[in-house]
C-alpha cells in the first residue's frame, strides 16, 4: 500500500478517536436537554469541576485551603497523602450528586415552567458560579490527572503497520494514542449503560416519560424534582468521565471548560435529544475535521478544525434542521 | 433611610480604603489574571510582581522611602477587560502598566501614549515598540519575541555545529497576533541560514492538536519551535512525547517554558527546552529575604508555593525593573513622589549592571540593561533552559547570548516606520540626551 493511502487511514482513525472525545462532552448536554429541555451551558464547567474534585481527593488537597488560611492565619494545604483512585472517583460522584441536589433545591425548582431562554440563562450563571467556586475550592494551578490509564503512541500498531507500506517507501507505521483507544472503550460502555438504564430500569423509564411529556409524567405520579436530580447526577457522572479523559490529555486546568465548544457542532449535527446522535455526530465531526485539515488545511493556512467542525454541522443542518437523530418538531397552528 | 445612607457611606469608605492608594504611595497597578483559562500562569506572575514590592516595603521601607502599592485589576486575559482596568485605574496615579497580554498591549499603546503613562511589556507585546523614537511610552526590555526566535535558531545552529543548511524546522504557533510574531523573523533567518521553515498554526485554546502532531510525525522535522500559551503548551509537549519526538530538539519561547507546561507530561517532557531572558530556580540570595520578610511574615500574595518558579521569577523581575526605574526617576527629578511622566524618564534611562543585580540579591539572573531614548528594547539577550523531569527543575544550559541584531534591528526599523506612518507619529527627539 502507498504511504499516502495509509496516512489517510491513520487520519480517519485518529478522527474517530477525537470524535469520541467530543461525544463524551456532548452526551452530558443531550441527557439534560432530553429530560428537561434545558441547554446546559455549564456542561463544560461541570467536567472541569468534576476533574478538579477528583484530583483534589486523589492528592489529599484541603478544599478552600486558600480561604481557610487567609481567614484563620493557618497554613494547611493537604490532609494526608490522598485517596486511591477508585475511592476518589466514588467521592467525586458523591459531590456531583450533592451538587445536583443543591441545584434542584436552590435553583431549578424556582424555574419550573419558565421559558427555555430563562433556563438557558440560568445555566450561564451556573457556569460562571461553578468556575469561580471550583477556583476557590481547589485553586487555579494546573493539576496532573493520573487515574492509571495508559497513554502515548501504540508501539504494537506502529510495528504491525510498518510493513504495510510498499517496499522502499518512507513510512513509520500508523499512530494511535492508547489513551484515545481507552476513551473509545469507555464511551461505548457509557452509551450501553445509559441505554440499558433508560430501557430496563424503572427510573430510566420515568426519565423517558419526563422527556416525552413532563406534564403527562407528573399526572402519573412521577416526581419532576427527583427526575431532575437524577438527570443532573448522571450528567455529572458523564462530566466526570469527560473530565478524566480530557484532563489526562492536558492536565486539569480551567481551559478544560472550553471543551464544551467542541461539543456544540456535535450537538448541531447529531441532534440535541439523541444519545446515539451524540456518538455518530462526534464521529462525523472528528473524521470530517481531521480529513479536511489533512487534505486542504495546508493550502489555506492550517488550523481549520475549529471552524470546519461548525461548517460541517451547518451543512447538515440545511438538510436536517433537527440534526441527524433529533426529533422533528411539528407545531400545528 | 438613615441606615441606608450609613451603609452606603461605609461601603464607599471601604472601597476608597481598599482600592485607592494614599497620595504619597508609589502606585504600580497590576492588570493581572488569576481566573479563567490562563489563570494558572497569570497568578504566578502576579504573585512574583506583588511580592517583590512587598519585600521592598517591608525590608527597605519602600522605594527611596516611599511605600509602593500594587492594586490588582482582574483582566481574565481578556482585551476588553484589560482596557476597562486601565481606564479605571489610570486616574489613581498609576506609574507604569504591565498588561501581561499582547492583545491588551496593542489596545493600550495609543492610550498610554496619549496619557503619558509608560507601559512595560517584557518579552511580549508589539516587538517593534523597541524603537523608542516611535513608541515613546512603550518599553519591552530586556528582550522581545524576535530576539527569542533568533536566539533559538542560534542555539539550534550551535547544536548542528554552525550549519543549519537543509535542516527542517517547524514552528508550531498559537494562531493569534502573539503566535504569528516570530514568523517574519524566522523567514528571514531561514533565508540566511538555509533551513526549511514549516508553519503549523494551532487555534485557541489548543486542546486538540492531533492533526498538527501527526503531520510532524510524518514529516520528521529536525527541530520544532513553539510559540504557545496556556493549555496549548501542555498538550503540545504531551503530544510530542507521545509521538516520541526527541525532546531536546523541541524548543519553546519563554511563554512556553514554565513548570505548568511540562509537569503534566511527566517523564515524557524530559529534555524539553525553552528560551528565557532571566534565571531559573530559587537559588539566589533574594529568596532568603522574600522568605523572611514576605512569606514567613504572612504577607505573600499567594500561598508561597510558587516562589522560585519560572513565572513567579518573571513577575518578580518585572517588579524589580519597575522599582529600579522608579528609583532612577526619583534621582533624575530629585523628588520622591514621582509622576508617570517622570517614571517614563526613569525607564528610558534605566541602567542595571551585574554589580547592581548582585546587590539586589540576583547575581547572574539577567543580562545587563541599558535603556536609551532610541532603544526601548534593551540588550535582546537570552539563554536556553532545559527541563529535568526527574528533579522537576529547569536548568540554564547556555549563557545569555545576543540575538541576530542585523536581522532584528532591520525588522524593528521597518515595522515601527510603518506604524509611525499609519498613525502619523513623529519621531521622538532623542538628541537632548
Amino acid at each position: 500500500m502507498s504511504p499516502d493511502f495509509l496516512n489517510v487511514i491513520e487520519v480517519i482513525l485518529n478522527g474517530l478517536m477525537a470524535g469520541i472525545m467530543y461525544s463524551l462532552v456532548a452526551l452530558g448536554f443531550v441527557l439534560i436537554f432530553k429530560a428537561s429541555g434545558i441547554f446546559n451551558y455549564a456542561q463544560g464547567v461541570m467536567a472541569l469541576f468534576a476533574a478538579l474534585t477528583l484530583v483534589g481527593f486523589q492528592t489529599g488537597q484541603v478544599p478552600f485551603a486558600h480561604l481557610i488560611n487567609a481567614t484563620f492565619g493557618t497554613d494547611v494545604h493537604h490532609w494526608g497523602s490522598g485517596m486511591n483512585t477508585f475511592l476518589a472517583i466514588l467521592c467525586t460522584m458523591a459531590v456531583m450528586i450533592l451538587f445536583a441536589w443543591l441545584l434542584e433545591r436552590i435553583v431549578l425548582r424556582h424555574m419550573v415552567n419558565q421559558a427555555p431562554i430563562i433556563l438557558f440563562m440560568t445555566t450561564i450563571g451556573l457556569a460562571y458560579f461553578m468556575e469561580g467556586f471550583g477556583d476557590l475550592m481547589w485553586g487555579a494551578d494546573i493539576k496532573n490527572m493520573d487515574v492509571g490509564l495508559p497513554s502515548g503512541g501504540s508501539f504494537w500498531l506502529e510495528d504491525v503497520t510498518k510493513g504495510w507500506a510498499s517496499e522502499g517507501s518512507e513510512y513509520y507505521g500508523m499512530y494511535i494514542d492508547v489513551l484515545d483507544v481507552w476513551a473509545a472503550g469507555i464511551a461505548i460502555l457509557l452509551v450501553i449503560s445509559l441505554t440499558l438504564f433508560s430501557q430496563y430500569t424503572k427510573t430510566g423509564r420515568a426519565l423517558r416519560a419526563v422527556a416525552d411529556d413532563h406534564q403527562a409524567a407528573m399526572t402519573v405520579g412521577i416526581s419532576l424534582r427527583s427526575i431532575w436530580i437524577i438527570v443532573w447526577s448522571i450528567a455529572g457522572f458523564v462530566a466526570l468521565v469527560a473530565g478524566i479523559m480530557w484532563g489526562s490529555k492536558s492536565g486539569v486546568q480551567f481551559s478544560l471548560s472550553l471543551i464544551a465548544l467542541k461539543a456544540l457542532p456535535v450537538l448541531i449535527l447529531g441532534g440535541f435529544t439523541s444519545i446515539p446522535g451524540a456518538i455518530i455526530g462526534g464521529l462525523i465531526i472528528g473524521i470530517g475535521e481531521k480529513l479536511f485539515e489533512y487534505s486542504l488545511g495546508g493550502m489555506i493556512g492550517g488550523a481549520t478544525e475549529n471552524w470546519f467542525a461548525y461548517v460541517l454541522a451547518l451543512a447538515f443542518l440545511m438538510f436536517r434542521p433537527q440534526g441527524l437523530f433529533g426529533e422533528k418538531i411539528i407545531e400545528r397552528v | 433611610m438613615k441606615l441606608k445612607t450609613l451603609t452606603a457611606a461605609v461601603v464607599a469608605a471601604g472601597l476608597l480604603v481598599t482600592s485607592v492608594p494614599a497620595l504619597a504611595d508609589l502606585n504600580f497597578p497590576m492588570l493581572s489574571y488569576r481566573t479563567g483559562a490562563y489563570g494558572a500562569n497569570g497568578a504566578q506572575f502576579a504573585d512574583g510582581y506583588a511580592d517583590y514590592f512587598t519585600l521592598l516595603n517591608e525590608r527597605d521601607g519602600g522605594i527611596g522611602g516611599v511605600k509602593a502599592v500594587t492594586p490588582e485589576c482582574e483582566t481574565g486575559y481578556k482585551t476588553d477587560k484589560g482596557v476597562e482596568c486601565y481606564e479605571s485605574t489610570k486616574g489613581d496615579g498609576a506609574l507604569v502598566y504591565q498588561p501581561l497580554s499582547t492583545g491588551i498591549t496593542y489596545q493600550l499603546i495609543p492610550k498610554v501614549t496619549q496619557d503619558n503613562i509608560p507601559m512595560h511589556t517584557m518579552g511580549y507585546g508589539r516587538t517593534s515598540a523597541a524603537n523608542g523614537k516611535v513608541f515613546s511610552n512603550v518599553f519591552n526590555y530586556p528582550a522581545n519575541y524576535w530576539d527569542a526566535a533568533s536566539v533559538i535558531v542560534k542555539h539550534l545552529s550551535d547544536v548542528e555545529k554552525g550549519d543549519l543548511k537543509g535542516k527542517k524546522i517547524t514552528l508550531v504557533y498559537h494562531n493569534s497576533a502573539y503566535g504569528k510574531e516570530p514568523i517574519r523573523t524566522l523567514e528571514e533567518l531561514s533565508k540566511k541560514h538555509g533551513f526549511e521553515l514549516k508553519l503549523l498554526p494551532v487555534d485557541h485554546p489548543g486542546q486538540e492538536q492531533k492533526s498538527q502532531w501527526l503531520q510532524i510525525r510524518r514529516e520528521r522535522p529536525d527541530f520544532v519551535i513553539m510559540y504557545g500559551w496556556g493549555v496549548m503548551n501542555q498538550v503540545a509537549i504531551k503530544e510530542a512525547a507521545n509521538i516520541r519526538f526527541p525532546m531536546e530538539n523541541f524548543v519553546g519561547v519563554w511563554w512556553s517554558g514554565s513548570e505548568n507546561d511540562v509537569i503534566p507530561a511527566g517523564e515524557g517532557a524530559n529534555g524539553y527546552k525553552a528560551v528565557t531572558f532571566h534565571g531559573v530556580g530559587a537559588d539566589y540570595p533574594i529568596f532568603k529575604d522574600i522568605a523572611k520578610h514576605v512569606k514567613d511574615a504572612g504577607k505573600a500574595a499567594g500561598d508561597g508555593s510558587n516562589i522560585g518558579k519560572v513565572l513567579y521569577n518573571r513577575g518578580m523581575y518585572a517588579a524589580l525593573l519597575a522599582a529600579e526605574a522608579a528609583a532612577t526617576a526619583q534621582k533624575m527629578h530629585d523628588t520622591k513622589d514621582i509622576t508617570s511622566a517622570q517614571m517614563r524618564d526613569g525607564m528610558e534611562n534605566l541602567k542595571i549592571d551585574e554589580a547592581r543585580m548582585t546587590e539586589l540579591g540576583l547575581p547572574g539572573f539577567g543580562p545587563e540593561i541599558n535603556v536609551t531614548c532610541e532603544n526601548h528594547g534593551g540588550p535582546g539577550l537570552a539563554a536556553i533552559q532545559q527541563w529535568d523531569a526527574k528533579a522537576e527543575q529547569w536548568k540554564l544550559i547556555t549563557e545569555f547570548v545576543e540575538s541576530d541584531r542585523e536581522i532584528i534591528d532591520a525588522l524593528i526599523a521597518e515595522d515601527s516606520a510603518a506604524y509611525a506612518k499609519e498613525n502619523k507619529i513623529e519621531d521622538q527627539d532623542c538628541s537632548k540626551g
